[in-house]
C-alpha cells in the first residue's frame, strides 16, 4: 500500500461524488419530466406505441409493462444469438449459439446480470454486440431506474393508488440520461484506445515472426454502458482487463467512475423527489462507507501478496500480481473491484480466483449483501429502501412503536414482503449451490479442489442471483446444467425480487403521510446510518458466513499453514 | 392486453434500431474521423506491414529482445484468446509455475510481475524493475554497451498517468521496436 495508491482512490471517490449530486437532481427532474430537449424523440415513442405519459398506472400495471418489455427483450435477443449465423455484421462467420448459451445469455443480459459463459471475441457477430447486448445493456438498466423511481414515488406521495407511467419513466431515463451519457463516455474511451470499428479481425506478424490476430469491434459504445448502466458484460472475454476495453489506469478509473455514479446518484434524486435530501444523503452515506472499507480491505490484502510467494523468492513489493495487469496498480483494481462487486455491476480488471483469500472474499461478500452497496442502477436504491423498511421495523420493535418512514407507516404487509425479498438471495444461492456441489456432473465444472472450489461454485449462483455477473475464474461455465440453474438463479435474484418490491410500493402509495412527531425516529442523520448498516450487515450477510468459513476463510487458513491444493 | 404489447413491441423496436444501429453507426463514423488510429485498434505498422497494436503485448523470447510477462492466453499472447491462469492463491499449478518461472530469473527477490501471468493474458507492459534485470542480456546478444539500452529503457517508461494513477511501467512492443530501429 502507497500513499499514491490512497490518492488514487480518494480521487476517483471524489469524481463520483462531485459528479452524483448535479446528476442526481437531473434525474430527478427527467423523473418529474420537466427535461424535454429530446421532445421530438421522446413524442415518436409516444405516438408509435400509443402512450400517454400523463396517464398514472397502479403497482400492478407498471409492474406488468415492465415484464412484458423485458419478456419482448429476452426474446428477440435470443432469437439474434441463436440466428447470428444468418445474419450481416458478421465479418468473422461465427455460427449461432447452442440453445443452452443462448437463454444463459439472453436472461443474463435482460435481468441486468451479464454472466458470461461466452468470450465475446470467440461467440459474438458485430451484430450481436450491438443489436443485441448493447441495446439490452440500455434497457435492463432503464428497467433498474424506472423502479426505482416507482418505488421513489410510493414514499414521495400520499393517499394515491398510483406509482408514475413505467413507458414515460423508462422511455426518458434511456433517452436523456443513459444514451446521452454513453456516448460522452465512448468517445473518450475510444480517444483512450478503445476500438470503435467495423472492420474485421487484424493478423500482425510479430517482431519475432509469429502471427497474432488482433480481434477489434464495435466496443467503445458498448463498453460504456456496460459500465454506466452497470451491467458489465465485456466486449472481450476477458472484459476490462483485455488491453482494447481497459487500455489504460485513466481509462479503468473512469469506468470505476461510470459505473459509481448513476447508482450514487439515484440516492440524491430519492431526496429530491421526497422532498427531504437529508435521506437521500443518509443513505449514500451508508453505501458509501461499505464501498470504502470494502476497496480498503482489498486493497491492503492484494498488496500483502501471500506468504507462498514469498517463499518462492518472489519479491511482494508488487502485491499479489498473478491475474493482474501491470498498467491499473492495485488500488485502482482494489477500488474497481469494490464497485463492480458493491455495484452489481460484474466488470473486472483483475482476476478474482487469483487474488488472496480474504482480497478474493470481500468482492463475494459485497455481492451476498444485497446488492445495495450502491447496488445496480435502480436496483440498489429500491433493495437500499427495503432495508431501511427493516431498520425501521426493528427499531419500532426496539422502542414499542409503530415504525414510519417518510411518514408511512410500515405494517404487517410491508413486512411480509420485505422479507420475502429479502430471502430471495439467500434461498436461490445456497439453494443451488448446495444441489450443484452434491451433483458430479456439476462439480466436473470446477478447477480446483478444496476450499478454492467450493468459493466457484458459491460465487457463480451468488453473482447470478445478486444480477452482478462478474466470474470467479475456473469454473466452466457453458454446460447445461449451470447455463440452466444460473439462468434461473438471474431471473429469480432479479423478478422475484421486483415483484415483492412493487406490491410494497404500492401499498405505501395508498397509505396517508403520517406528519412528523416528537416519537418519530428520525431516518437520517449518523444513528440511522448505523442502525442500517447494522440491518444490512446482519439480514444480509449473516446467513452466509456458514459458506465462507468453509470457502475463503477455510482456505486462508490452509494457506498459513503452508500447504497446496 | 393490447394496452400493453403495443407499448412493448414498439418500445423495443425503435430502442433496437436507436441504440443498436443508429448509436453505434454513429459512434463509428465520429470516432473513426476524429480518432482513427485508437478507433482502429492502435496498429503499428513497419515498414508497410502491421507488427502488432501498441495496446497489446505480444510473445518475445529471442535474448535480444525484451520479454514480457507469462501469458496463460492460448499459447502465449494469443490477442484473440485473451486469458489469465485463474489459478487460486494456494493451487499446486501455479506454486509449480512460478517456482518455475523463478529458477530461471536470475538473482532473488524476483519481480512479481516477471513470473506471474496477467490477468488478460496480453499484458503489454512490465513493471520498471523487471525490465532492468533484462538490460544486461539484451545488450549481450546485441553487442550493444549497457548504458546505451538502459538509456533506451528510461526513455521508454512510463511514469503514472496525469501524474497519479496507476503504476509506471514499460511498453515492451514499443522498447523492442525502438530496439530495433538503433544502429
Amino acid at each position: 500500500m502507497t500513499l499514491i495508491g490512497w490518492a488514487q482512490i480518494a480521487l476517483v471517490l471524489a469524481a463520483v461524488l462531485a459528479a452524483a449530486i448535479p446528476l442526481g437532481r437531473y434525474i430527478a427532474a427527467v423523473a418529474e419530466g420537466r427535461i424535454r430537449w429530446l421532445r421530438p424523440v421522446e413524442a415518436l415513442f409516444f405516438r408509435a406505441g400509443g402512450i400517454d405519459p400523463s396517464a398514472e398506472q397502479g403497482w400492478r400495471t407498471y409492474a406488468i409493462a415492465m415484464l412484458a418489455v423485458n419478456a419482448l427483450g429476452f426474446l428477440l435477443l435470443y432469437l439474434i444469438l441463436r440466428l447470428q449465423g444468418m445474419l450481416p455484421l458478421n465479418p468473422r462467420g461465427l455460427d449461432g449459439l447452442s440453445p443452452w448459451l443462448a437463454f444463459n445469455t439472453a436472461v443474463s443480459f435482460v435481468s441486468n446480470t451479464n454472466w458470461q459463459a461466452y468470450s465475446g471475441e470467440v461467440a459474438m457477430s458485430y451484430l450481436s454486440q450491438m443489436a443485441g447486448l448493447t441495446v439490452q445493456n440500455f434497457l435492463s438498466a432503464s428497467t433498474g431506474v424506472a423502479l426505482a423511481l416507482a418505488v421513489s414515488r410510493a414514499f414521495a406521495r400520499g393517499g394515491i393508488r398510483s406509482l408514475g407511467n413505467f413507458w414515460a419513466d423508462f422511455i426518458r431515463i434511456t433517452l436523456y440520461v443513459l444514451l446521452p451519457l454513453s456516448v460522452v463516455v465512448g468517445l473518450v474511451f475510444v480517444a483512450l484506445g478503445m476500438p470503435q470499428t467495423f472492420a474485421d479481425y487484424v493478423t500482425a506478424t510479430t517482431l519475432e515472426g509469429g502471427e497474432q490476430l488482433i480481434p477489434l469491434g464495435p466496443a467503445a459504445f458498448q463498453v460504456a454502458i456496460k459500465h454506466l448502466g452497470t451491467n458489465g458484460g465485456g466486449f472481450f472475454g476477458v472484459n476490462a482487463l483485455h488491453p482494447f476495453e481497459g487500455p489504460s489506469a485513466l481509462a479503468t478509473a473512469i469506468q470505476i467512475w461510470s459505473q459509481a455514479v448513476i447508482p450514487f446518484s439515484l440516492c440524491i434524486a430519492f431526496g429530491h423527489l421526497v422532498q427531504d435530501a437529508r435521506q437521500g444523503r443518509t443513505l449514500l452515506a451508508v453505501m458509501l462507507g461499505f464501498v470504502v472499507v470494502a476497496a480498503a480491505a482489498i486493497y491492503a490484502a492484494e498488496a500483502a501478496g501471500t506468504p507462498v510467494m514469498a517463499s518462492l523468492g518472489v519479491d511482494l513489493a508488487q502485491g499479489n500480481m498473478e491475474g493482474k495487469d501491470v498498467r491499473f496498480g492495485l488500488a485502482l483494481a482494489a477500488l474497481f473491484t469494490a464497485t463492480t462487486t458493491g455495484a452489481s455491476c460484474g466488470a473486472v480488471n483483475a482476476m478474482f480466483s487469483s487474488f488472496t483469500p480474504l482480497g478474493g472474499m470481500v468482492p463475494l461478500f459485497l455481492i451476498q449483501l444485497g446488492e445495495v452497496l450502491p447496488g445496480g442502477v435502480g436496483s440498489g436504491l429500491y433493495g437500499m429502501l427495503i432495508f431501511a423498511l427493516l431498520a425501521v421495523f426493528i427499531a419500532g420493535l426496539m422502542v414499542g412503536r409503530t415504525p414510519e418512514y417518510l411518514g408511512k407507516k410500515v405494517q404487517a404487509r410491508e413486512i411480509k414482503l420485505a422479507m420475502l425479498a429479502v430471502l430471495v438471495l439467500p434461498a436461490t444461492i445456497l439453494g443451488f449451490t448446495a444441489v450443484s456441489m452434491a451433483l458430479p456432473l456439476a462439480t466436473a465444472s470446477l478447477a480446483h479442489a478444496g476450499p478454492h472450489g467450493l468459493t466457484e461454485m458459491l460465487y457463480a449462483f451468488t453473482s447470478a442471483a445478486g444480477n452482478n455477473g462478474s466470474a470467479f475464474g475456473g469454473l466452466t461455465a457453458d454446460t447445461a446444467w449451470l447455463n440452466t440453474t444460473l439462468g434461473m438463479a438471474m431471473l429469480l435474484g432479479r423478478f422475484a425480487y421486483v415483484v415483492p418490491v412493487m406490491a410494497i410500493a404500492g401499498s405505501l402509495a395508498a397509505k396517508v403521510k403520517t406528519p412528523e412527531g416528537n416519537g418519530t425516529l428520525p431516518t437520517h442523520g449518523p444513528l440511522f446510518a448505523g442502525l442500517l448498516a447494522g440491518v444490512i450487515l446482519i439480514l444480509g450477510g449473516l446467513q452466509f458466513l456458514p459458506s465462507l468459513a468453509l470457502g475463503p476463510l477455510a482456505e486462508h487458513f490452509v494457506m498459513l499453514a503452508g500447504k497446496t491444493f | 392486453m393490447t394496452g400493453i404489447l403495443r407499448p412493448a413491441a414498439t418500445t423495443v423496436s425503435l430502442f433496437t434500431v436507436l441504440l443498436g444501429l443508429a448509436a453505434p453507426a454513429a459512434m463509428t463514423g465520429i470516432a473513426g474521423a476524429v480518432f482513427p488510429s485508437q478507433a482502429g485498434g492502435s496498429l503499428i505498422e513497419r515498414d508497410g506491414a502491421i507488427v502488432g497494436s501498441a495496446l497489446i503485448g505480444q510473445a518475445f523470447s529471442a535474448p535480444g529482445y525484451f520479454h514480457p510477462r507469462p501469458s496463460a492466453a492460448g499459447e502465449g499472447y494469443d490477442a484473440a484468446a485473451g486469458a489469465a491462469s485463474q489459478q487460486g492463491p494456494i493451487s499446486a499449478r501455479l506454486v509449480e509455475a512460478v517456482r518455475e518461472r523463478v529458477g530461471t530469473a536470475g538473482s532473488r527477490p524476483v519481480p512479481a510481475d516477471a513470473v506471474t501471468a496477467s490477468g488478460s493474458g496480453l499484458d503489454p507492459h512490465v513493471s520498471p524493475d523487471n525490465a532492468a534485470r533484462q538490460v544486461a542480456r539484451v545488450a549481450a546478444a546485441r553487442g550493444l554497451p549497457e548504458a546505451r539500452v538502459l538509456t533506451l529503457l528510461q526513455n521508454h517508461t512510463e511514469g503514472r498517468e496525469l501524474g497519479l494513477l496507476g503504476d509506471p511501467r514499460v511498453n515492451i512492443l514499443q522498447l523492442n521496436l525502438a530496439l530495433d530501429a538503433l544502429r
